[in-house]
């Protein structure tokens, strides 16, 4: 059965034809995409005409995202900045510390129990003015739960006395850096670095594993997809056990299941050679809505958790280096067996020093391993300078910017961690793709919110929050953004083949318009309302996802 | 570094990768001797768990028999070492194998908001052959030293590997590099158990000899720690035996400082390896002091305990005349 949908525009991501009227969908995939006379060719069909004032375009890959988002929405949202949960509703930022509270009351209200845990996240004290929140902020809420709130970048949470009483926290003596102590010489509960939060998180209602989805979780973050016009999207570091596999490929499984996941195998806690073994064996149980058989390498840590690897001079506010999350023999390892077994890795890198190692490890596999088409990708990137993007054209590397950061934290590296100059170059987008480096753009969902558009605003503008434009000459178009949202992200995961454009063979997944991205303003782009997605020819409609 | 409470001992083994780390873990399983040990490794990896003794696995933890446990933490140790705490039967003794670019001392501060647990010290591994040039690579240079900065007790493994000319300058380098701590010289990391964990299984004996004997460093017998004279401990048969181990005992007659004792204990100038015992505190309260290289506590005794100290260092390292002059009747009193 062949469908014909037509369309106000459709854009195509096809040179050859970048915009036309009507598309054929037959099987869950693209007949063929041009006029509806065009298309009559393929023989017999049913005219769908309910996209007739919509806007077409391919459906937006997301190439760094975590499906974890879906369960941290079961958490009290205490940002700072509107953000749509997975059904919908747009919660609204909360612009003081006693919003945040009045929230957690609310919360606090309907629960029945004095006791159970209350939890929430997304909370940023830098749009505070740095103002410290501490334990006698959530004691107002209450002083019988355990209340937890972690911060938006993930590095840090505060905590409530009952929390740390729990926790075993409260207590004199404790000297740690990541465990700031009152006058009263007891923690304030403010809570530094994941091996410090995670038992006090552990007590204030956050899941033993914070990173990893869950069953709930993932089809909440299959909704969200839809409502940002998202049909595949990567969770970027899974341990990837037998039990996560078998729940992934039965939720994916499902027939409304709405979305491609991409799920890729963190290199931590096992050895190289257990994670190609394990990351073959993953490649076997792979499906077509539950993609496994790549690897994430992780090299360093964050920067405005000043654990980057930075080269010289290092850190704008003289904090000492980073830390390494790999030692760079394992990396080669891990690069050597991938390449002679024809894995793709994505390695995270935010400092440049980090970047160095990835290009210099690379460039020593490829000797033992010469391979021109094995796409490994530099993810985050944060600082890739010029000489690094030249480097990376002559191995043949990808990239996959994190464009949303430039909007968040944009001005704490440019005043704090990195400095101006280099914060100005922070994920130099027209600088990659000067030297024809394939590039994605991504949120790193749930750090910063799941929506490509967003993030194609953010790489097109690269205002901070402040309202500064941070970096002018590494703007990108809107054509070059809506490029790298779809088919440069699609090249990236090794899937160009079948997503990422409008045209005969591929698969048939759209993300539904109300506008057009590529005739709005630049200021426009985020503002654009999607209707929904089709994916593999199946069509959803945000209304009732 | 005083607590009151005793939790269960942590020694968090690190280093570089390729250093030795898992070779000194391996003989410590092999060497346990009736110990309980919970091994606590980032990947099971090159890890020789012997498959005639395992009883059973689940998952990311392995149970052997005669009470040890291996458990693999991937990237979540203070998860794990929450699960083992709440076992039924608890561990002696927990060793940690960091990472080989993990920071052992940010090991050792997390591990101080457990109160399950107590850091009885930080080793760090170091291979003889590779280290200094390790240090001053380009990447991971400062991550060697700050590891090296942060050991207790240094073991300067695969000496075979290094020209005996060589190895007094290295040594004075590392002393350098990590604030003196006590350096164990090694060959293929076998490094007595004794000198890392298992003093506990000590039993200090209930008569203490009034003249301390010569050293016998040439008589290599299976004597423990706790001989109450000078004695060779834990030799073992191999081809390199670089160094041998010394322990002395002694049963201080008087009250004393302890916590003052315990910091004279770890002070670099007796290069003591390690130093275990009770001491009669100045209130006559009977106190645990611990000592490992350069790091020192003083918990509370356990019931029944008898005043009793032994130190143990590398043959050449002990300064005997140093530690028996800490406990004479002047000390008691000055310190
Ligand atoms: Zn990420």
């Amino acid at each position: 059965m062949t469908t014909i949908y037509s369309a106000r525009k459709i854009i195509t991501m096809n040179p050859a034809r970048p915009y036309v009227t009507h598309v054929a969908v037959h099987d869950g995939r693209i007949l063929g995409a041009g006029s509806l006379k065009e298309l009559e060719g393929f023989g017999t069909y049913s005219l769908d005409e309910r996209f007739a004032n919509k806007i077409l375009m391919p459906g937006m890959v997301e190439g760094h995202s975590h499906a974890v988002e879906g369960k941290w929405w079961r958490y009290v949202y205490c940002g700072y900045h509107d953000r749509m949960d997975p059904h919908g509703k747009v919660w609204s930022g909360l612009t003081s510390i006693d919003e945040v509270i009045a929230r957690l009351q609310e919360k606090d209200a309907t629960l029945d129990n004095s006791t159970e845990a209350l939890t929430g996240w997304a909370i940023d004290p830098i749009y505070y003015d740095n103002r410290k929140i501490n334990r006698f902020d959530l004691d107002r809420v209450s002083t019988t739960r355990a209340i937890g709130v972690m911060h938006a970048s993930g590095h840090i949470m505060n905590v409530n006395t009952k929390a740390l009483e729990l926790a075993d926290y409260l207590r004199q003596g404790i000297e740690h850096d990541g465990v700031p102590l009152g006058d009263d010489g007891l923690p304030t509960g403010e809570l530094k670095g994941p091996d410090v939060m995670f038992p006090v998180g552990q007590q204030a209602g956050f899941d033993d594993n914070m990173l990893e989805f869950d069953e709930p979780g993932l089809i909440d973050f299959a909704r969200l997809c839809v409502r940002t016009g998202v049909t595949t999207a990567t969770d970027l570091a899974a341990e990837l056990n037998d039990d996560t596999v078998d729940m992934g490929n039965r939720i994916t499984g499902a027939d409304d299941f709405p979305v491609r996941i991409m799920s890729l195998r963190f290199h931590h806690g096992v050895t190289p050679e257990e994670l190609i073994t394990h990351t073959k064996a993953l490649a076997k149980k792979s499906t077509d809505r539950f993609r496994l058989g790549k690897i994430k390498v992780i090299a360093d840590g964050s920067i405005q958790g000043f654990s980057a690897r930075l080269n010289w001079p290092g850190y704008y506010n003289g904090a000492p280096n980073g830390l390494w999350y790999i030692a760079p023999q394992q990396m080669l390892s891990i690069y050597e067996m991938a390449l002679e077994a024809g894995i793709q890795v994505h390695t995270h890198t935010n400092g440049d020093e980090a970047t160095d190692l990835v290009l210099d490890t690379l460039e020593a596999a490829l000797k033992k391993h010469p391979c021109s088409h094995h796409r490994f990708t530099i993810q985050h990137g944060q600082m890739i300078n010029a000489a690094q993007y030249r480097r990376m054209a002559k191995l043949n590397m990808c990239v996959n910017h994190f464009a949303n950061h430039h909007f968040y934290w944009g001005d704490e590296h440019y005043r704090l961690t990195v400095g101006p100059e280099r914060a100005e170059r922070m994920n130099a987008c027209r600088t990659a793709l000067d030297n024809n480096i394939p590039m994605a753009i991504h949120s790193d969902a749930p750090v910063t919110p799941l929506s490509p558009l967003f993030t194609a605003w953010c790489a097109v503008n690269r205002l901070t929050h402040s309202g500064r434009t941070q970096g002018e000459h590494e703007k990108i178009s809107i054509e070059e953004a809506l490029y790298a949202i779809t088919l440069g992200a699609a090249y990236t995961l090794n899937m160009d083949n079948e997503i990422g454009s409008i045209e005969c063979g591929k698969q048939a997944d759209f993300a539904v318009l109300e506008e057009d991205p590529t005739t709005v303003s630049a200021m426009a782009l985020k503002d654009i309302k999607v209707w929904g997605t089709v994916q593999a020819g199946r069509v959803f409609a945000a209304s009732n996802i | 570094m005083d607590a009151k409470q005793a939790g269960i001992a942590v020694t968090i083994i690190g280093g570089y990768l390729g250093s030795g780390k898992t070779t000194l873990l391996n003989h410590l399983l092999q060497h346990a001797d009736g110990a309980r040990l919970a091994i606590m490794v980032n990947d099971f990896g090159d890890l020789a768990i012997d498959a005639a003794l395992i009883e059973s696995q689940q998952g990311d933890v392995i149970n052997l028999s005669g009470g040890c446990v291996c458990c693999s933490y991937g990237d979540d140790l203070s998860l794990s070492l929450q699960k083992l705490v709440s076992q039924e039967i608890k561990p002696d003794h927990v060793i940690i194998e960091a990472s080989g670019v993990a920071l052992p001392g940010a090991i050792g501060r997390s591990l101080s908001l457990q109160r399950a647990y107590r850091l009885e010290g930080i080793v760090v591994v170091a291979d003889a052959s590779t280290v200094q040039a390790n240090a001053s690579e380009k990447y991971i240079g400062d991550t060697v030293s700050r590891q090296l900065y942060d050991a207790d007790l240094l073991v300067l493994n695969k000496l075979d590997l290094l020209p005996t000319a060589e190895v007094e300058s290295l040594k004075q380098w590392l002393a350098e590099q990590s604030r003196y701590a006590s350096i164990i010289e090694a060959v293929h990391c076998s490094v007595p158990s004794s000198l890392l964990f298992n003093m506990s299984l000590v039993n200090v004996p209930d008569s203490w000899p009034d003249s301390w004997p010569d050293k016998r460093p040439d008589k290599r017998h299976d004597t423990r720690l706790a001989m109450p004279a000078d004695s060779l401990v834990g030799i073992e048969p191999n081809n390199h035996d670089v160094s041998v181990y010394v322990s002395l005992s002694i049963k201080p007659s008087f009250a004393m400082n302890a916590h003052a004792l315990a910091e004279q204990l770890a002070h670099k100038r007796l290069a003591l390896i390690r130093a275990k015992g009770f001491v009669r505190d100045t209130n006559n309260q009977l106190k645990t002091i611990q000592v490992v290289g350069r790091r020192w506590s003083v918990t509370d005794a356990p019931e029944g305990a008898q005043p009793g100290m032994v130190c143990i260092a590398q043959k050449n390292d002990m300064t005997e005349h140093a530690i028996k002059a800490l406990f004479s009747a002047d000390a008691a009193i000055s310190i």
